[in-house]
């Protein structure tokens, strides 16, 4: 089998239409979504029509519970007031812009899904198993909580997003952890890509695969989606959402949100 | 062991066991800071170093419990001479975090331990206690001297490649936190520090600090009531433990209550505990106050 597995399109519906395009050109057998699905970029309800046609089963990320139920923030849980200011406009933003139709899909989702696949368990969710808006950052999780979260939750894969940056971490017996990074914004790493994830199991997995759970092959590929970056810089601009927002577009660095880095990860970046 | 008797403050399960914490120096302390929550000073050995050869141990056994990170406390932790060891070899288990005054290392040995965490794959946190961006404002409360002293290690520290987190223990009125804030940003950025990580933390109104100020009223308790629909992640009860030299205790806030200490090892403190003191109730205001970050309260759960 192969998976296509990408999180965290915060409107941007270009780099959601690369995506698509760069799956269905590896000839993927099922695309998956998981969450949080607006915020950031502009025009919230373009994503929804690309993942309605192209078949992308979504979980239910914070931000899409949040602009769902039509809550007051996007509950990723910042305390330093300028995160808070700028979450707060790109909130306040997606929420107004979105249709009622769309905000009603949202409260559809599930939190989690769970796949068999190549008689594996493989469980997908936002940010992990056990709470969505938990952030799971590569420098601050240890093997042993991996190890914890996949036994408690019957995965032998657990695949997440929520925190923007895509890692993964093989654990006993072949199972894993995948960060599959987001869509809609680039990585803090000064580029302007942004990434998605294949996951390849059994006859379809790479010869550099790991035998998991004792049975099955598996490899993962994490691709850097190139798309219209500048398009969507200019979108933004029109649509009168904040320029250090347009900045992070142009030049793949985080300029708002940084509390939530650990130490490494903050040091990665810019600011 | 059987639950806490509910009438004496609602009982709060374990979840899992996602951070421990050692109370690696004790109560002794370079310092003797007017509102410490457990009166720590150079003189006061209630509780005392932990050896080397306990946080190992501590640490295989964590592995089974599946604990995320670990966090290092005291006093002033830089006192006991086995916590560059300690360090490290924690970062072969997960990321670690150390509370310190910032007032005692040394730039060598900072080196060493930024070269330890650069070989792991796991973060190493320095979070520095200074109570404001002043000497005015901090010194009255951590003593003469201590701003300076502190800042210069915070320079320290951002000098051998970390970028630590300033935690304040607010003394002012909420109304100042942002001006408070922006002028501390502007003080780190002076002293080179360009990336400010800032975190404001409230008092807790015991040990010295009741001298202080004063001690919590017998209302400001945790009721059941309150306990209805909270998320109780925002309680560093539900998801951690501390070792210290005398035992295991709940939380690194009320190692001076006897009914904190839950037992000799993690498997002996997996029980509930009953939230019966005025700390608690500080707790359950501000969220989980000691860990990095803060989730505030209505978050979307899973499962438990």
């Amino acid at each position: 089998m192969k998976l296509a597995l990408f999180g965290g399109l915060y409107s941007n519906y270009l780099a959601l239409e690369a995506a698509i395009q760069d799956a269905h050109a590896r000839n993927v057998d099922a695309i998956y979504c998981l969450g949080d699905l607006g915020a950031f970029g502009p025009h919230p309800d373009r994503v929804f029509p690309l993942l309605h046609e192209h078949n992308v089963a979504c979980v239910q990320g914070n931000y899409d519970d949040s602009i769902g139920n039509e809550l007051n923030d996007c509950q990723c849980g910042y305390t330093d007031p300028r995160d808070n200011h700028f979450a707060q406009i790109s909130y306040d933003y997606t929420l107004a812009n979105t249709s009622v139709a769309n905000r009603s899909w949202l409260r559809t989702l599930p939190k989690e899904i769970r796949l068999n696949v190549d008689g594996l368990r493989v469980l997908l969710c936002h940010g992990s198993p056990r709470k969505t808006n938990e952030f799971l950052w590569e420098s601050t999780t240890s093997t042993a909580f991996l190890e914890r979260l996949c036994q408690k939750h019957n995965a032998d894969i657990v695949v997440g997003t929520h925190s923007g940056i895509h890692w993964e971490r093989v654990l006993s017996e072949g199972r894993r952890y995948i960060n599959v990074g987001v869509l809609g914004r680039p990585e803090n790493d000064g580029q302007t890509c942004v990434w998605s994830t294949i996951l390849k199991t059994g006859t379809d997995a790479d010869d550099s695969a790991t035998v998991c759970a004792g049975q099955t092959p598996v490899s993962v590929d994490f691709v850097p989606i190139n798309y219209d970056y500048q398009r969507l810089a200019a979108e933004m601009r029109e649509e009168s959402l904040p320029e250090e927002f347009v900045d992070t577009v142009l030049n793949g660095w985080w300029t708002t949100c940084l509390e939530i880095l650990p130490s490494r990860e903050r040091r990665a970046g810019r600011y | 062991m059987s639950p806490p008797n509910s009438l004496t403050g609602p009982s709060i399960e374990l979840r899992a066991l996602d951070e421990l914490w050692f109370q690696v120096a004790g109560t002794v302390c370079n310092l003797t800071c007017h509102h410490c929550f457990i009166s720590c000073s150079p003189q006061n050995h209630s509780f005392e170093f932990l050896a080397y050869d306990e946080v190992d141990a501590a640490l295989q056994e964590s592995v089974r419990h599946g604990v995320r990170e670990y966090y290092f406390t005291g006093g002033e932790p830089f006192l006991n001479k086995d916590l560059r060891r300690m360090l490290k070899r924690t970062l072969e288990f997960g990321p670690a975090t150390v509370l310190t005054n910032g007032t005692v290392f040394k730039p060598e040995w900072l080196s060493e331990l930024y070269d330890a965490e650069q070989t792991s794959p796991f973060s190493l946190e320095f979070r520095v206690s200074i109570d404001g961006p002043s000497a005015d404002i901090n010194d009255p409360v951590r003593g003469e001297g201590t701003f300076v002293k502190a800042m210069n290690g915070v320079r320290l520290l951002c000098d051998a490649g970390f970028l630590p987190i300033i935690t304040m223990t607010q003394t002012w009125d909420d109304s100042e936190n942002l001006r408070i804030l922006e002028d501390f940003r502007t003080v780190l950025r002076k002293q080179g520090c360009d990336r400010p990580r800032l975190k404001i933390l409230p008092r807790l109104k015991i040990g010295a600090e009741v001298n202080r100020t004063e001690g919590y009223q017998d209302t400001e308790r945790i009721t059941d009531d309150m306990m209805q629909d909270f998320d109780r992640d925002q309680l560093l009860c539900h998801h951690s433990r501390i070792v210290t030299s005398k035992g295991v205790y709940v939380c690194p806030i009320l190692i001076e209550s006897p009914d904190a200490r839950l037992g000799d090892t993690l498997d002996d403190v997996l029980q509930p505990f009953a939230m019966q003191h005025g700390a608690c109730y500080t707790c359950y205001q501000y969220g989980a106050i000691c860990t990095n970050t803060t989730l505030r309260p209505g978050e979307s759960q899973v499962s438990s």
